[in-house]
This record gives structure tokens, sequence and C-alpha cells, in this order.
């Protein structure tokens, strides 16, 4: 238990020069993307054998009096999951990729003892054959700007100690020299916006509770991040949870509240794990709970898990939820700032959002009004999926452009395709098109476009994509998530949907673009929250863009991508089929049929034109017309 | 670990020890769903009601926080839940032709969730997070990334065997 400021310093001062003496680290991805893949026993190789041959060392063993040895840690998401199990070697900052449990034996022998470098794991350009040694030099992370995700596979974290070594908590202490109103200006003045989506200014919802009168306040973390193709939060929380921790309790002591919640998807089972022992470790060290450090500040976190409901990423109904209720929103005002979570003063951020704040105090408002461009200051994290060379997590300046994303960072469209579209925020956001490539992303200029940053989701779409399909997906997602209480979004969505359906099946009239078109504006005027205003983004931004697509699947009968089933047939061509009868195994609806070593057959009647078969058959035997 | 649901029948023992570990407090409800749900697999109707008497509260209440959210089910389920996802990243790598083979492997037929014997339970997630490694399944709390009907195919056989139970009697 840590009782006083200077106690804390002088503690951290220790754990920074233990970690001075790690001769080196061997950092394990630990992020659910490398886990799904085997890292954890990845990582237990390793330990195990630098374990017997006496080299491993830790924050305590060195604190017991071992010096130099090699630690080996789990860490956060690394951000470059396409090409997991990632292994790191620090301080050379080697990246080891698609790493096998049979490599750490090499890895220890040469890296390790020798000094080495373990050719064969380094990262290889598919296209040109150059082999990269270190993180740094491969072009996905060398253009990325890291600050939020700095620990994100960096540092262990399950380990408070390791976090305090690297100045962890250490804003936390000289916050409290400040006075509460002094830490909102700083934020106000820093221009911090919410990474949430809305970009509203979190300094000033800070300082409005502040200002309230109330028995309690909150502070309340909104980690429910649902937006399908974003995970952005979930890696912090998994990488980097102290973090988000020390924000809260600053934006606690900023506001005078003495209560933070955390509300976490339940598909997020790893993150709450980490946040329940980042929470428990503090406690611990006294960094949560009464009296924080002797300043006599009161401040504590629990942990709410969501239950499924993309809605609950609204504010009001998050609170909704908290409380035990169906998240449904209310009408505002009155607002969070008024009356939040049990109607009292609340200061809900994001995750990503409280992540900023430990930086923005240490490193000053002028330092992080430098990054990003004007009014839109810092970085963005943004998750970058879809038909795209590399997938994975990554962190840009404000105001970075989407063809800096794409092609820089992600490595273009894989098979030499071309970009058709670009997904941004998720199904409240909207896509952008090639003629957006050199647009700067950050809050303001995607808005001018119809677009928003939402939580950061970026998919990224071929030529191969249908653009009526992407809208009808996106419908069906927010049709399914729409709470029901106010009839533009629950009866406008449903509509929407039949009527996307509709053309998608080849039964669509020009007559159901037009009505799409008011509805979808109908549907964005009239809803209560967020997730109906936005609801119409995905049609109303395609339709701005792929109208013609709209146009060809009702007038001329034919989906230009050749996606839309509904204008699809399948026939295996005699020749080629070999009558392995891959193809029948893999039908949903039992249409193929055959002897093996015979030509297979499909049943017209019973095909429903869904390409299994066109997928698995090894032959090419199985073509479109 | 889940104990099968007959073992609970009638005793409502696990389910106040649940309410009383959250002092009864109705804010706690979608916690408390949470906790039965882990232990029962779903949310028995007999127990909602329970509940709702326990607590102090109306069952309307309860049956609609209960029904709200999408992880809560008053339906039984498998043993193993299987939840293919269909965000955005898995849904552009195909994920509806995993979903596709998984139900045929599974011999589920329309709008049936649950093979007859309770060991497996089909479902689809909106986006699992781990877009990364799209498509994704997860089966309880173990993530398989970049799965193709094939890999689901045997990955389904090895937990029929592990389970002793074959192909055939899973009708």
């Amino acid at each position: 238990m840590i009782k006083t400021i200077e106690e804390l310093r002088n503690l951290a001062a220790d754990y920074k020069k233990a970690l001075g003496h790690e001769k080196m680290k061997i950092l394990v991805c630990a992020g659910t993307g490398c886990m799904s893949s085997g890292s954890l026993k990845i990582y237990e190789a390793l330990k195990k054998i630098v374990t017997e041959k006496g080299l491993y060392v830790d924050i305590d063993l060195i604190k017991e009096g071992k010096k130099g040895g090699v630690n080996v840690s789990p860490s956060g998401c690394h951000g470059f999951c396409e090409m997991g199990p990632l292994v790191r070697i620090e301080p050379q900052g080697y990246l080891y990729v698609k790493v096998q449990e049979e490599d750490a034996q090499e890895i220890v022998e040469n890296t390790v003892e020798k000094g080495e470098v373990v050719e064969r794991l380094l990262f290889k350009n598919p296209e040109t054959g150059q082999t990269y040694e270190t993180s740094k030099s491969i072009p996905f992370y060398g253009k990325q700007n890291r600050l939020v995700l700095e620990h994100c596979g960096t540092i262990n974290p399950e380990s408070i100690k390791e976090y305090i070594a690297l100045g962890g908590y250490q804003t936390l202490a000289d916050v409290f020299e400040m006075s509460p109103e002094k830490v909102c200006q700083t934020i106000l003045k820093a221009e911090l916006r919410g990474r949430g989506g809305g970009g509203f200014p979190a300094g000033i919802k800070w300082d409005s509770v502040r200002k309230e009168k109330a028995d309690q306040k909150y502070v309340v973390c909104n980690g429910d991040e649902g937006d399908p193709g974003a995970f952005m939060d979930r890696s912090i929380m998994e990488g980097d949870p102290h973090r988000v921790i020390e924000g809260m309790i600053i934006a606690g002591y900023a506001s005078g509240a003495t209560k933070g919640y955390i509300y976490v998807r339940a598909e997020y089972p790893l993150a709450v794990k980490r946040l329940k022992t980042a929470i428990e470790q503090a406690r611990e060290f006294g960094l949560l709970g009464k009296n924080i450090l002797g300043t006599g500040f009161d401040f504590d976190i629990k942990i709410n898990k969501g239950a499924g409901a993309f809605v609950c990423g609204e504010g009001s109904a998050l609170t909704a939820s908290i409380e035990g209720n169906r998240g449904m929103p209310r009408t505002r005002p009155p607002r969070t700032v008024q009356k939040g979570l049990f109607q009292k003063p609340t200061v809900l951020n994001n995750v990503e959002t409280f992540a900023n704040v430990p930086l923005i105090i240490s490193k000053g408002v002028d330092w992080y009004l430098k990054i990003g461009t004007k009014g839109n200051p810092g970085t963005k994290a943004f998750a970058l999926t879809g038909n795209i060379v590399n997938t994975g997590l990554i962190e840009v300046p404000m105001g970075t452009t989407l063809r800096e994303v794409i092609y820089d960072i992600g490595g273009g469209i894989p098979g030499g395709k071309k970009l058709k579209a670009v997904q941004i925020g998720g199904p409240s956001g909207g896509c952008l098109t090639p003629e957006h490539l050199d647009l700067p992303m950050d809050f303001d200029s995607l808005k001018s476009v119809g677009a928003m940053i939402g939580s950061g989701g970026l998919v990224v779409m071929d030529e191969d994509t249908c653009m009526v399909e992407v809208a009808r997906f996106f419908m069906d997602f927010t049709q399914k998530e729409s709470c029901g209480k106010c009839v533009p979004c629950r009866e406008g969505t449903k509509r929407m949907l039949e009527i996307l359906e509709k053309i998608v099946a080849g039964e669509g009239t020009m007559e159901d673009i037009e009505t799409l078109e008011i509805l979808a504006e109908t549907v964005k005027d009239g809803s209560l929250c967020g997730l109906g205003k936005t609801a119409s983004n995905p049609v109303l931004t395609t339709l701005k863009y792929f109208r013609d697509e709209y146009i060809a699947h009702v007038k001329e009968k034919v989906c230009p991508a050749g996606v839309c089933k509904a204008f699809k047939s399948y026939c295996i061509d005699p020749e080629l089929c070999k009558g392995c009868g891959k193809c029948s195994r893999v039908c949903p609806n039992s249409a193929i049929t055959g002897k093996i070593k015979n030509p297979f057959k499909i049943d017209k009647e019973k095909c429903i034109n869904c390409g299994a078969c066109a997928n698995a058959c090894p032959f090419n035997a199985v073509k479109e017309g | 670990m889940a104990v099968m649901v007959k073992d609970y029948k009638r005793s409502f023992k696990k389910v106040n020890e649940i309410i009383e570990s959250y002092g009864r407090n109705p804010v706690e409800l979608v916690s408390i769903l949470q906790e039965i749900q882990e232990e029962y697999r779903y949310l028995p109707e007999e127990i909602l009601n329970y509940i709702a008497t326990a607590m102090g509260i109306s069952p309307s209440k309860v049956f609609g926080v209960a029904t709200f959210y999408e992880n809560f089910s008053l339906e039984p389920k498998g043993k193993y839940i299987i939840k293919v996802c269909d965000g955005t990243a898995c849904h552009v790598k195909n994920s509806m032709d995993l979903l596709n083979a998984l139900q045929k492997k599974l011999k589920l037929k329309d709008g049936q969730k649950t093979t007859k014997d309770m060991m497996f339970t089909l479902e689809t997630a909106s986006c699992l997070g781990a877009c990364g490694l799209a498509p994704v399944m997860v089966i309880n709390e173990e993530v398989y990334g970049k799965v193709t009907p094939e890999k689901a195919e045997k990955i389904i056989d090895e937990i029929m065997k592990r389970e002793g139970n074959s192909d055939d009697k899973n009708n």
C-alpha cells in the first residue's frame, strides 16, 4: 500500500532502475488474436527454456538482487494480427511473425544466447521478398504514431509494476498537486475530443460535471465497443488496462466523482479479466480506494459486463443498463453531465478517450496540440480489416489520409484488385470511395462527406463487393439492434431493410429506391438516439456514391459485382468434374448428387445459389451462368 | 463449470446464493441474470418468477430485462455454444458459408439452434472483435481464427469424439 505521492515517485524510480537491469525482454503477444493461434504455449515454452538456463528475471527478482537476465512476458496486442502469433525482442526490436511452439528453442539459443536474429521468423514482404529485422522498419509500423497504444505489445498488461516503472500513475501523482479546475482546463485546452465517435470535447463534459452540485458523481467508461469491424478499445483494455484506470481516476478527481464504472462487452472476456486484475492491483497499491496517496480523495471502480445490446454503446442506454434496466436511450436534455447514472452528474467517455488523458497531462498541452490537425488534435486508433493485405490495429495522427492508411500501412488490396469503397465507423458510419483517398481523416472532414469516424472501424472493400448488399448487411444489423423505443428507428429500419432485401433479390423497382431515400432521411431526422440518427448513413452514402449499382439491380437485373445470389445460377462442367464429391458435402441444401468418380449434377430446383460448391471445388468445375 | 439443469429442478438454493451475493439489489439485475445463466446455461421461466418475488420487483421487469439483451436465452442451450462471427470483416470473408457448413454438420433444420442431444447450440454474433482473424468462431470461450468450413467440421468432430458421441447419434 502506497501512502503518499512521494512514496509513489520513489517506488517508480526503483522499478525503473530495476527494469534497466533487464538485459533482454521477450514479449509474446497475448491479445485475443494471437492467443487463438496458440501464443500462450509459445510463452510457456520460452519461459521454461529461459528459466531452465537460469536466465529468467522480472522486476521482483531484480529487486531481490538478481541482475542482468532475460524477462519473458505476455503482452497486449501488437496490432499486426495478420501475422500472429507475434514475438518481439527488446531492446533490439526484432519482430518474429507466425511463431510456433517449436521455434522457442531456436529463439532462445540464437537470439538470447548468441544475440543473433532468427532469419526465417522475420516478416517478409510477400510481394518484394524483402525481410525486415525490426518492427519499426516494417512499413505497417513505420508509418504509425503509436502514442495511446505505446504500451500495447511492449509491457505485461498484468503487471502494475511494469506500468509504474514506465512512468505509469506518475501523471496521477502530478494531477493531485493540481486543482480539479486546472485539470479540467488542461483537457479543455488540449481539445481532447471523445474517441467514441461523436467527437464531443471531453474537457467540456468534465468541467460541467465539476460545476454540478451533487452528493454523488460518477465516471463511466464506455467499453461497449459493438461496431462490427472494430476492436481498438478491446486492444487497449487487454493491452494496457492501467492506462484506462489512471485516466478514469484523473477524471474522477477533476470532476469530483468518487465512483467509476467500466461497461465492457460480454464478448470481450479477456478484457474483463485483465481489467479485473488491474483494478485489484491498483487497490493493493493504494491507487484505488479510500484516501488515495494520502490526498483525502476516494475513488473506486466497478466493472459491469454488457449482455449483448449494441444500443448500450449509446450513453443514456448504457447508464440504464448499469442501473439494471433494459438498455434503452432516453430523450435529452437533461444531459448525462447533469443527470446521468442514477440521476447524478456523470462523466461518460470511451476507453480510448480515457487512455489519452495521462499522455496529455504528462507531456503537456502544447505537445498534444502539435499532433493531428487544427481542431482535431492527437491520434486515432483504427481497426483495419476487410480486403486489405495487413489486417490489424493501427494508430495514426488525426488527419492522416485514407491513402496513407490503406496503401502505406495497410499494404494495399490483396490480389492486385481495385479499391472500391471503405466503410468507416461501422453501421453508423458511411462509405468512402477512391475519390476520398486524399481526404484527411478527422472528425470534421469526414462529417463534411456524410461519414463519421465512429469508433474507428475501417473495413476495406475491393471491386468484388456489392454495395447494395453492404447496405443491406448494415441495415440488417441496425434493424436487429434497434431497441424499439422510438417509431422512426423501429419501423424505419425494418422497412428500409425490406426494400434492400427486395432489391438484392432482384425484385426492386425504381420507386423502391425513391422510397428508400425518403425513409432514410426521415429516420435520420426523427430518431431519438445516435443509433437511429446514424442508421441511414450506409444507405445514404451508398446511394450517393453507388446509385448506378442500385439502378443496375433494379433495371438491368444484374449485380455488377457478381455477388447477389438472385442473379446467379450454377452448373457443373462435366469435362472438368473429377467426381470427388466435395461440392455435394458442402451444399447446404443437398442439391448436388452424383456417384464418386463420375461428374456430379446440381438440381436447379433445390439450388439456392449460395456458391458454396464453387468455393469448395478444387478443379474449378462449378461454373456461374 | 456448469451443472446439469436437472440437478436444480425446484431447488432455488443456488439462485438464492447468487441473489444474496448481490445484496438483493435490483440495480444488479443484469449481473444476477448473467450469473444465473452461467449456472443453468439459460434462464428457466420459473427462476425468473422466483427472482422477481425474492427481489421484490415485478416479474414484468425481470422478463423485460431478460428478453431485451441478446445474450440471455429463455431456451435451454447446448453444452457447447458455437458463435459464428458475422461482423463486417468476417462477413466479407464468407462467414455465411461457415455457418451453412456447421448447420449441415450439426443437422440443424431451419431455425433450429440446438441439437436434440443438447450438445451444441449454433448462433451468430455481430462482432467478436477478432477481425484480424476473420472468419472467426468461438466455442464456449475458445476463439478459432481463419476458420474454413472444413476446419470447422474437424473441430466439431474432435468435440464429438471427446464427448463419445458419433455423428449419427446427434440427430
